[in-house]
């Protein structure tokens, strides 16, 4: 476990981190803008999610 | 008042009883080995177990000790191992005697290595090239491994589980028993992933592998969380085959309007289009791949992480490490089961979606 190897899977953590928690942040602001339509945002947030998780997880296997 | 009781005490006895347990496990490997670097063999030790689960095995090994004469018990059953080598080759992978020995079938010696089965000559030698893989030839591999009889009866399973309820509304609309869990399940994939991506009209064509992805994925799932040790979406190959799957309907079934998508879309200057199109070319393919990426690492991370974590309890001996990493291995295994429904319901969304975009009519601008 050399150190470039360490510091690219906590800048991938960084980028994920971030990008998720901007989608969830803009998801709960949408919430309490409009609670009746939370289900369709969950899903939305969760898709969104997965997908920036899948970018992070492809990158942590390569590093 | 009566149920709070029942908590705290079953809380309590639960924390007693990990506590208790920690403290006392001492590993008998370590007094036999060399007392200089007891804890260095113990992380080797680890990480051989953890390999060990989640590598696929030519064996169906449900349990495994080292009883007093220092012998290695296996409580379990050997599977078949068909091998394609000049000539059918089948046999059971007793003869490897759990990798340790060399299989003689009919004057061709096999070996195990790493969980791959090579041509060896008697004595089981295996030539390394610089990266330390394995250089020998390796015999066409058909073998019914742990992987696949899993694969089989989760099929079973769910072929089972799913005619008998689909029987069942042939007598009464509302079913009954099992069926009260899976109704809902199968409705919310219909109306919330295929209805609103596919489209009123081509809807039902996907609807069978849509429903079949989702169960078997989330089953498999959460088998994988078992201490039955199957792991088959660890497996590369699996979700390859599966995000395969996905793409060959979506290629199949793209129409006119898809294709023109992707090679020549409509309201773009048309130096864009040239330089778009082999880049849209490699999306078609990029697409199901992360699928088989995202499926396959999301759960063996997991997996590679609460194996660790477990084997940390084993590295801190004492009275405050031991629980913590229990506590926390507990922690992760109920976070894995979100992830076991999250990834099968993404993955079913997502083939929702490309399916939809193949089967897309014109009806924009």
């Amino acid at each position: 476990m050399e150190i470039p190897t360490i510091v690219g899977a906590g800048l991938i953590v960084i980028g994920a981190g971030l990008g998720i928690g901007r989608i969830g942040g803009s998801a709960m602001d949408a919430i309490a803008r409009q609670p009746e339509a939370s289900g369709k945002i969950q899903t939305a947030m969760l898709i969104a999610a997965a997908l920036i998780e899948g970018i992070g997880f492809a990158a942590l296997f390569a590093a | 008042m009566y149920r709070i009781n029942v908590l705290k005490t079953l809380t309590f006895l639960f924390f007693a009883i990990t506590v208790s347990v920690s403290a006392t496990n001492i590993p008998d490997e370590v007094s036999s080995a060399e007392q200089e670097s007891p804890v260095k063999n113990l992380k080797t030790e680890i990480k051989e177990y953890i390999n060990h689960h989640l590598l696929d095995s030519y064996d169906f090994t449900l349990y495994s000790y080292t009883n007093d004469a220092g012998e290695h018990k296996y409580i379990g059953f050997p599977l078949p191992v068909i091998l394609i080598d000049n000539g059918l080759k089948v046999f059971s992978s007793a003869k490897f005697h759990h990798g340790e020995s060399v299989a003689e079938v009919d004057g061709q010696f096999y070996a195990v290595y790493h969980n791959k089965i090579y041509k060896t000559d008697a004595l089981g030698t295996i030539e390394y090239d610089e990266a330390h893989h394995a250089t020998n030839e390796k015999p066409l591999d058909f073998s019914i491994t742990k992987n696949v009889v899993f694969i089989i009866l989760v099929s079973l399973f769910m072929l089972l589980l799913f005619s008998r309820m689909a029987n069942s509304y042939k007598n009464n609309p509302m079913p009954k028993g099992i069926g009260r869990i899976f109704e809902p399940l199968i409705l919310f994939i219909r109306n919330d992933i295929a209805i609103p991506n596919i489209g009123e009209k081509h809807y039902r064509k996907y609807m069978s592998y849509l429903l079949t992805v989702f169960f078997f994925i989330w089953i498999i799932n959460l088998l994988g969380l078992t201490p039955l040790g199957v792991n088959v979406t660890n497996n590369i190959a699996v979700t390859l085959a599966l995000a395969l799957v996905t793409y060959f309907i979506t290629t199949f079934s793209g129409n006119k309007n898809y294709w023109k998508h992707i090679f020549w879309m409509p309201g773009v200057p048309w130096p864009m289009k040239i330089i778009l199109a082999p880049i849209e070319l490699l999306g078609t393919v990029i697409k199901p791949f992360s699928l088989m990426i995202r499926l396959y690492a999301n759960i063996t991370a997991g997996h590679i992480v609460l194996m660790s974590i477990i084997g940390l309890m084993f590295i801190f001996k004492n009275w405050i490490g031991s629980p913590l990493s229990f506590g926390l291995a507990f922690a992760l295994s109920l976070l894995e089961l979100l992830v076991a429904a999250l990834q099968a319901y993404i993955f079913t969304m997502l083939s929702a979606l490309y399916f939809g975009s193949a089967v897309e009519e014109h009806d924009h601008h």
